[in-house]
């Protein structure tokens, strides 16, 4: 009898600029998802070779390992300052900063609000899990009120701590930015959403037309204290309702791009 | 080239655009912002860098990222704003990439005042961030030195791959002296072998001040005191007037030390026999040259703008071979050189034999005296 | 030896460039010179002053408790400086903005109507070159010439055409300065 070999195909791999090595992430956290989904990106536009990532402080404090291109670590909160001294000495070079939400809208305000004001020409990667994971689930100034976090044990009060800030509605009221939008990594179909918008904003980069951020909401398995399938249905039902899904600025040529 | 009359803020800006600095951030602050407006003017027109940053703070991390690109980089500011970039400058250190700043201090501490002053001597010399490392800091007395030294900070940080401080005060800054620039020199040059400028054609490259094995940091701190033991062992720079036959010796930097030599020369005037001792760096301090002149001066006098933070480091040197006055002036006040003249004068009338006891102590009496 | 200037006004009566306009003179003419002013806040709209030192050696401090010289352009400037002049200190005060007799006795004063000198050639804002013009007839620090040649040398493009005008204000106020002193000159 004859037989058929058929060859293998290969249908998914890993992307070159991301490094083969394993990740300090928990189980089930969607930081390993964002990365994937950077890496993916630089290697469909070739950009891994002339490209510096500015990596921030928390629990992406280590993503320079997980890429395979140069990397800087910046202070926390500081990484739109440093990638603006990285690109405007740079400025053919394609630069992003991996950020979480502590320390992009906490203690680094001041920075990125400004880089986005200047129309900096780089990508910021927002990872929003409305939490500080690195230093064990302290509340963040994205925490869910409510949200108990081992710095606000009764549940997040508004009252006394304020209210959730949604970074990407404030940042696309900048003239400088040219893309702003947030998108959720809860599930597949959302994923590949993430995928298309960290694409438009490094094709924004490239295309010089200013400061681009893609906003990912993520969980927190570890310091939410669920299991991972939980915190995605977490994000869905009580995440999203504060941070909705959405174009918050595409600048006119960008909306017409199709990638 | 021809001397120009030149304020020092401006002069320095100048020199470090000649000296081929690539990229500037920094923000205004008096009494250095003709340095920054200098810069905002120049840069765009040679088609460098120059960003007015929100902060101090975002300035000294844009410095970071830049010098991270092995590009030649500068910010500038004065004491409250340099307290601010204290976070960038230990991050910079950690990395072990060259950075120059520079500090035209004013009176303190906290918002203090626009004059000027000498209080940000610990800060800088000690480093000021958290952690082991050890600046050069450069302190010049006159704009030709102001000058001179920002091109020497730009050579000194890359080749020791370390942070270079000019350390001015209010009045180098806004005093106008002929002085020569340098020569323009060319940008083009080489990117160095650690430089995160996009990984083409070769292994990819992370600078990062994280060691987080202690061990691995404990090898990043040796490495460091190592090529700081080179600088102290080559870098070693100061300026010496009428020291030959000199019995008393007075010590001072910067403006202070300038101020100072109006009053040595007129104790010469007078007889005498007084010499005068301005280091020029700061850090490392000329300690071997102040022990040695302990061996045969009778009293040395240290003079600052500030309440004798360098004095602790001349006690540290001399060791208690010789008695040490001290005459400080604070908070922004300038000393006029009849000031200085008088305290001479009386290390000459009766020359203290008491190594004993701290000079502070006895100047605090003496001020109190005077209020 | 060196001699230092004081030279004090209002900000806006071009004190701060008279004081350059003698430093460069005085580097034209190869001595050594420091200009320092003060600076910032008390400039706004109040009190200007700079010290000008000349030297034929290395200069230590930029400042001096005592100055040789002092130019002064309104009351405050004579109250603060009038009484720290070296004895046979040469005092300049504008007779225009000062309605005071000089109290010191030792010192070669001149009260001059600089503001109506200045309307007299038509432009007020000369009242700085006839101060100085006087400054120099009094002091004589540097010739008159040089200083003419450093206006000429370092006065910018844009301001070029007014040079005459600079020159006559320098001469007025240094004629003013020499009246009934002609024994002298």
């Amino acid at each position: 009898m004859e037989s058929t070999i058929i060859e293998p195909e290969i249908i998914y791999e890993r992307p070159e600029a991301l490094a083969d090595t394993v990740t300090h992430y928990c189980p089930g956290c969607t930081h390993g998802t964002a990365h994937r989904l950077v890496a993916e990106v630089l290697d469909e536009m070739g950009l891994q070779e002339k490209t510096v990532g500015v990596a921030s402080v928390g629990c992406s404090v280590f993503s320079y390992n997980y890429f395979e291109c140069d990397f800087v670590e910046a202070p926390h909160g500081r990484a739109p300052a440093m990638a603006t001294g990285v690109k405007r000495v740079l400025p053919d070079h394609t630069v992003f900063t991996y950020q979480g939400d502590g320390d992009l809208v906490s203690i680094g305000m001041g920075e990125i609000m400004h880089a986005a004001a200047r129309g900096e020409n780089f990508t910021v990667v927002f990872v929003n899990n409305a939490i500080y994971g690195m230093t064990g689930g302290q509340m963040a100034p994205t925490s869910l009120p409510g949200m108990v976090t081992t710095s606000s044990p009764l549940g997040r009060d508004v009252e006394t701590t304020g209210f959730p800030i949604r970074m990407s509605e404030i940042i696309a009221n900048l003239d400088g930015a040219s893309y702003v939008v947030r998108r959720s990594l809860h599930d597949a179909a959302n994923v590949r959403k993430s995928k298309k918008a960290l694409r438009l904003a490094f094709e924004a980069q490239e295309r010089g037309l200013g400061f681009s951020m893609v906003e990912l909401l993520s969980n927190c398995p570890t310091n939410w204290s669920m299991t991972a399938k939980d915190s995605l249905t977490f994000i869905k039902e009580k995440m999203i309702p504060v941070y909705p899904l959405g174009d918050f600025k595409v600048i006119p040529t960008l909306a017409e791009l199709r990638v | 080239m021809a001397k120009e009359l030149l304020k020092g803020n401006v002069a320095i800006a100048e020199a470090a655009v000649r000296a081929g600095v690539e990229a500037y951030f920094g923000y205004p602050i008096t009494p250095q912002t003709e340095l920054l407006e200098h810069m905002a003017k120049r840069m765009p027109e040679l088609d460098r860098v120059f960003v007015q940053a929100e902060s101090e703070v975002a300035a000294i991390n844009m410095v970071y990222g830049a010098a991270c690109t092995g590009a030649r980089v500068m910010t500038t500011s004065s004491s409250p704003g340099v307290s601010l970039m204290m976070e960038g400058i230990s991050y910079i250190a950690g990395t072990e990439i060259p950075m120059v700043m520079v500090d035209v201090m004013r009176g303190g501490p906290g918002l203090g005042n626009i004059a000027p002053s000498q209080g940000d001597y610990n800060q800088m010399v000690r480093g000021g961030g958290h952690g082991d490392y050890f600046p050069i800091v450069l302190a010049p007395a006159s704009v030709q030195e102001a000058i001179d030294l920002t091109v020497l900070a730009f050579e000194l940080a890359e080749k020791y791959r370390t942070i270079a401080v000019v350390l001015a005060d209010g009045s180098i800054g806004q005093m106008m002296e002929p002085a020569e620039l340098p020569e323009m020199q060319e940008v083009d040059r080489q990117t160095p072998d650690w430089a995160t400028n996009g990984a083409k054609g070769r292994e990819k490259r992370l600078l990062s001040s994280i060691y987080l094995q202690p061990e691995d940091e404990e090898k990043t701190n040796l490495r460091m005191l190592k090529r700081w033991m080179e600088i102290e062992a080559n870098e070693v720079r100061f300026n010496e007037y009428f020291v030959d036959d000199a019995e008393f010796l007075v010590i001072g930097f910067g403006t202070a030390g300038r101020v100072a030599y109006s009053a040595v020369r007129a104790a010469r005037a007078e007889g005498i026999k007084v010499g005068l001792l301005r280091p020029i760096t700061l850090n490392p301090l000329p300690s071997e040259r102040m022990a040695d002149l302990a061996e045969k001066a009778k009293a040395f006098l240290v003079v600052e703008m500030n309440t004798g933070q360098m004095l602790d480091d001349v006690r540290l040197a001399v060791s208690g071979k010789a008695p040490i006055e001290f005459y400080g002036r604070l908070g922004g006040v300038v000393p006029f050189p009849d000031e200085i003249l008088e305290q001479i004068r009386i290390m000459a009338q009766q020359p203290p034999t008491d190594t004993n006891g701290h000079a502070r102590q006895r100047w605090f009496e003496r001020m109190a005296v005077l209020d | 030896m060196q001699t230092e200037i004081v030279i004090s006004g209002f900000g806006g009566q071009g004190v701060l460039f008279a004081g350059q306009v003698l430093s460069y003179a005085a580097m034209d003419s190869d001595k050594h010179v420091t200009w320092i002013p003060s600076y910032g806040p008390e400039m706004r709209g109040g009190t200007a002053n700079c010290t000008v030192i000349v030297s034929e050696e290395e200069i230590g401090s930029p400042l001096v408790m005592n100055p040789k010289a002092a130019v002064v352009m309104n009351l405050p400037s004579l109250d603060k400086y009038e009484p720290l002049l070296v004895p046979d200190g040469v005092l300049i005060a504008n007779a225009s903005l000062i309605d005071r007799e000089i109290k010191r006795t030792d010192l070669d004063a001149v009260m001059i109507p600089a503001n109506e000198i200045a309307e007299e050639i038509g432009e007020k804002r000369l009242v700085n070159m006839i101060m100085l013009g006087a400054l120099l007839a009094k002091l004589p620090v540097l010739p008159v010439e040089d200083v003419k040649l450093s206006l000429q040398n370092h006065l910018p493009e844009r301001h070029q055409h007014t040079l005459p005008l600079n020159y006559e204000a320098l001469h007025k106020g240094a004629e003013f300065a020499l009246q009934g002193e002609t024994a002298k000159v």
